[in-house]
């Protein structure tokens, strides 16, 4: 699926729910139940801090592809992070430097992007897409 | 016997009190507005956002400076209001009133004023483990760049602080004791007058910051006998972007002045700036004409419900969400102080406070998740943060029982 499928897939999942309750519940399944990242990547190195909650996030390629995994301390950051993975992980370099995550905004969850959340969500996103210059630059292109 | 319900005292008509806060009367996400939050800042009533509106309709101008009509009634009503504030702190004299931007500008002017002058090599500045980064951060600037040292009072396990360990710290060496009245994060009301008294006993100065207790008890500087008192506006009632310093004369005519400008000179010539007089020395630049207005009109509003009565209310909210709080299964109070302010910072087992300020704020509460500016206090209890509700005296029961039974759903939720 392309970074545009996986947006609408989740656009018409989180369509099923009618109010808020029903939206974060769905979050915080999706953290539970998500594997998201080895312990062994749990290092500082891998740490984003934000001022309310943290996110590690670990970048390898796999062939052509860009496979994230991350993780949280705080379970609905969590379920927000499994979110962004989905959509970006598994995709070229390329595809995640043009990427425009307009699923976040549709899913009525906007919100949690504002950087004065300052729970690491944001960051993490620009740190993806640092990854993905990096990569895209060492693989000479 | 069951004590919890129908005990309220009548300090006051809450109910009416409610009305004079027209934002406690709006929704959010479709809730009524519960409003814990007050630590960080607090709301305000209507005759504070008349006197901002008043002052723009009908006083506006430029202060201590204009012949004309306006300037002098802008002056008039700026300098009304610091001697309501003077009378409100029982300062003795109306220029030991400094108006700032806040209490970190108010510590920051101390650290540069009296810091830059008195404090060097080898000297030491006495803190405590639970202060905000407002009142160390800058004490560490002025360490940094002078190689002075800054010694911590540690806190015991219910934050309090360690009196007996403070006092070891002072010595001939200390030429500063840095200390809160009330702990932001934890709500501990520490025991300020006898450290000043014994910190006195050795001729160290101390400076008070009472960024939160000038909104909950009666401060009057003169019986503390405290040499700096520090606080802002906002949490009391007024607008943000003004506080106070006190600082005794004798200190405040030995420091020199934190920074240059309009209104706090005599005499400027290329050579040789002599300052103006107490207070408008400290005073430099166009300050915030009608935030230190409102600060006066607060003052009158405050005075008109009475301290004690405030206090006493706001012990009861305290004690009663405490007592409902405490029955939560997995639930951890961070600060358990025998004297506090209506601050309750907790977590429950299992959820991250950040979560737990999340689904609040979608069910209209409005409360503190995070290290609250404490980071080294967090640490000292090994935890990320907390969740913090503090109330002030528009707060009631019946948002006390809405919060609860909500901590109840969102608990269940994230566990």
């Amino acid at each position: 699926m392309t970074i545009k499928e996986v947006q609408e897939e989740i656009i018409s999942e989180f369509d099923m729910f009618d109010d808020w309750m029903g939206k974060y519940e769905h979050i915080i399944e999706l953290a539970k139940s998500l594997p998201l990242i080895k312990e062994e990547y749990k290092l500082s190195e891998n740490l984003i801090k934000g001022c309310q909650s943290q996110v590690w996030l670990h970048a390898e390629m796999d062939g052509e592809k860009l496979v994230f995994s991350a993780d949280s301390d705080a379970i609905i950051t969590k379920g927000l992070v499994a979110l962004m993975v989905r959509v970006l992980s598994g995709h070229t370099p390329d595809e995640i430097l043009n990427s425009d995550l307009y699923f976040v905004d549709q899913i009525g969850l906007k919100e949690h992007l504002s950087p004065t959340r300052s729970n690491g969500l944001v960051s993490m996103i620009k740190q993806m897409k640092i990854y993905g210059i990096a990569f895209k630059s060492k693989q000479g292109h | 016997m069951n004590l919890t319900q129908n005990t309220t005292k009548i300090y006051f008509d809450v109910a009416s009190i409610r009305k004079d806060f027209p934002i406690l009367s709006r929704t959010v996400n479709g809730r009524p507005l519960v409003y814990f939050d007050n630590a960080a800042t607090t709301q305000k009533p209507q005759v504070v956002i008349d006197a901002i509106t008043k002052y723009y309709t009908h006083q506006n101008s430029n202060i201590h400076r204009g012949v004309h009509y306006l300037s002098q009634v802008a002056t008039q009503a700026y300098e009304d209001s610091r001697e309501k504030i003077r009378a409100f702190i029982n300062a003795e004299k109306n220029h030991e009133v400094i108006f700032t931007k806040g209490t970190t500008d108010g510590i920051n002017l101390v650290a540069n004023g009296f810091g830059r002058k008195f404090i060097g090599a080898g000297d030491e500045i006495v803190i405590s483990e639970l202060e905000h980064h407002s009142n160390i951060v800058p004490w560490q600037m002025l360490c940094e760049e002078k190689g002075a040292v800054l010694r911590v009072a540690p806190i015991n396990e219910v934050g309090e602080i360690v009196m007996e360990e403070l006092l070891k710290l002072l010595s001939p060496r200390t030429k500063l004791v840095a200390i809160s009245h009330v702990s932001n994060a934890l709500g501990s009301v520490n025991p300020i007058k006898e450290i000043i008294k014994k910190a006195h006993d050795l001729n160290i100065p101390v400076l008070i910051d009472g960024a939160q207790a000038i909104q909950h008890t009666k401060v009057d500087v003169q019986d503390l006998d405290c040499d700096f008192y520090v606080f802002s506006g906002h949490k009391l009632f007024a607008s943000t972007g003004v506080g106070i310093l006190y600082g005794k004369e004798e200190f405040l005519n030995k420091m020199n002045p934190y920074q240059g400008g309009g209104d706090m000179i005599k005499t400027v010539t290329f050579e040789k700036t002599t300052y103006n007089e107490l207070p408008h020395k400290f005073e430099a630049g166009t300050p915030h004409i009608e935030g230190g207005i409102t600060l006066g009109t607060a003052i009158d509003y405050v005075n008109s419900i009475g301290l004690e009565n405030i206090s006493a209310y706001e012990q009861e909210l305290l004690e009663y969400a405490t007592e409902k709080l405490s029955q939560l299964e997995g639930i951890r109070f961070i600060g358990t102080a025998k004297e506090k302010a209506s601050v309750i910072s907790f977590l429950i087992d299992g959820v991250h406070p950040y979560d737990l300020g999340v689904i609040l704020d979608k069910m209209g509460i409005a409360i503190r998740t995070g290290h609250h500016c404490t980071q080294p206090l967090m640490q000292k209890f090994n935890i990320p943060g907390t969740a913090r509700a503090s109330f002030a005296f528009y707060n009631t029961k019946e948002e006390v029982d809405v919060f609860i039974a909500s901590v109840i759903k969102a608990a269940a939720m994230l566990k």
